[in-house]
């Protein structure tokens, strides 16, 4: 039951990406061609939305279920592991149209053959996993 | 002996424990598309621009919007063809591999790390971004 919050949090998260179209690879095409507001607006609400919370929550205090401040982890300082592996995510994510999300997510719609690109994906996790300390940060 | 080279970082020391919440909001997306589909969903094509139709049907991408994503990438006679098979594995490399070295995706840089004014996603959404443009606009028309 402790993860019942968190299995929620997923099948929301997934109903939204589907019945907003952004786990469609047209729409990633779409974007990155500046053909269609549609994902611009979707990600543009949510930064909005998002700051909005984090602002609220904030000023007045508002605590999580635990009693704890809310707030999201500050990322490290850095240029290089930033920009480049910003580029080659985006490399992937225009190729195949999804981002780690909507992998799972088109899992769930019957879309089977993303298992491969699931494993590929841990695949590509583990190479950063042995590379890591040789890698520019 | 390359597993002695390939010095295992301290990337691989964590608490299976501490993630099981990870995995359960993952379980959860996958039940989440599943409702969307099946219970929630009422057929409506993806209402795209005409010009993404008919650049899409150049490239070779038939009946663009009836699904989710083209049969033409994810069908089993595209996963069966050699081209296919690697277009989804490296694509899927690029995905996980970037999103650890970036340290976040979409979700974590995007939407939260801009959400709390964070300049490091700022950058990481600048190269999602250059990726992005980089290869819808020039590679994608090579490989159709």
């Amino acid at each position: 039951m402790k993860y019942l919050k968190f299995l929620l949090v997923g099948i929301v998260f997934g109903i939204v990406l589907v019945k907003s179209e952004a786990v469609s690879w047209y729409r990633i095409y779409e974007m990155f061609r500046f053909q269609s507001f549609h994902m611009y607006g979707i990600i543009g609400t949510a930064i909005a939305t998002g700051i909005l919370f984090l602002q609220i929550s904030k000023r007045s205090k508002i605590k999580s279920i635990k009693g704890a401040d809310i707030f999201v982890p500050k990322k490290e300082k850095g240029f290089t592991r930033y920009i480049i592996g910003g580029l080659i995510f985006g490399l992937g994510w225009a190729l195949i149209g999804v981002c780690p999300g909507p992998m799972y997510i088109l899992l769930g719609t019957g879309v089977y053959s993303m298992l491969i690109v699931i494993a590929a994906a841990l695949v590509g996790t583990f190479i950063y996993g042995l590379l890591k300390n040789k890698l520019p940060h | 002996m390359p597993w002695e080279v390939l010095e295992f970082s301290d990337f691989f020391k964590f608490n299976w424990k501490d993630s099981i919440w990870n995995l359960t909001v993952v379980l959860g997306a996958i039940i989440g598309g599943f409702i969307a589909v099946q219970f929630l969903s009422n057929d409506r094509i993806t209402d795209l621009n005409p010009a993404t139709i008919s650049e899409l049907t150049a490239l070779g991408f038939g009946n663009s919007g009836e699904t989710l994503v083209p049969n033409e990438l994810f069908n089993l006679e595209a996963i069966t063809s050699i081209k296919g098979l690697a277009i989804l594995i490296i694509g899927g490399l690029l995905v996980g591999f970037g999103t650890r070295y970036a340290g976040g995706c979409t979700s974590g840089h995007a939407i939260t790390g801009l959400s709390s004014l964070q300049g490091p996603s700022l950058i990481a959404v600048i190269g999602f971004f250059l990726g992005g443009l980089l290869m819808t606009n020039f590679i994608l028309p090579l490989l159709f």
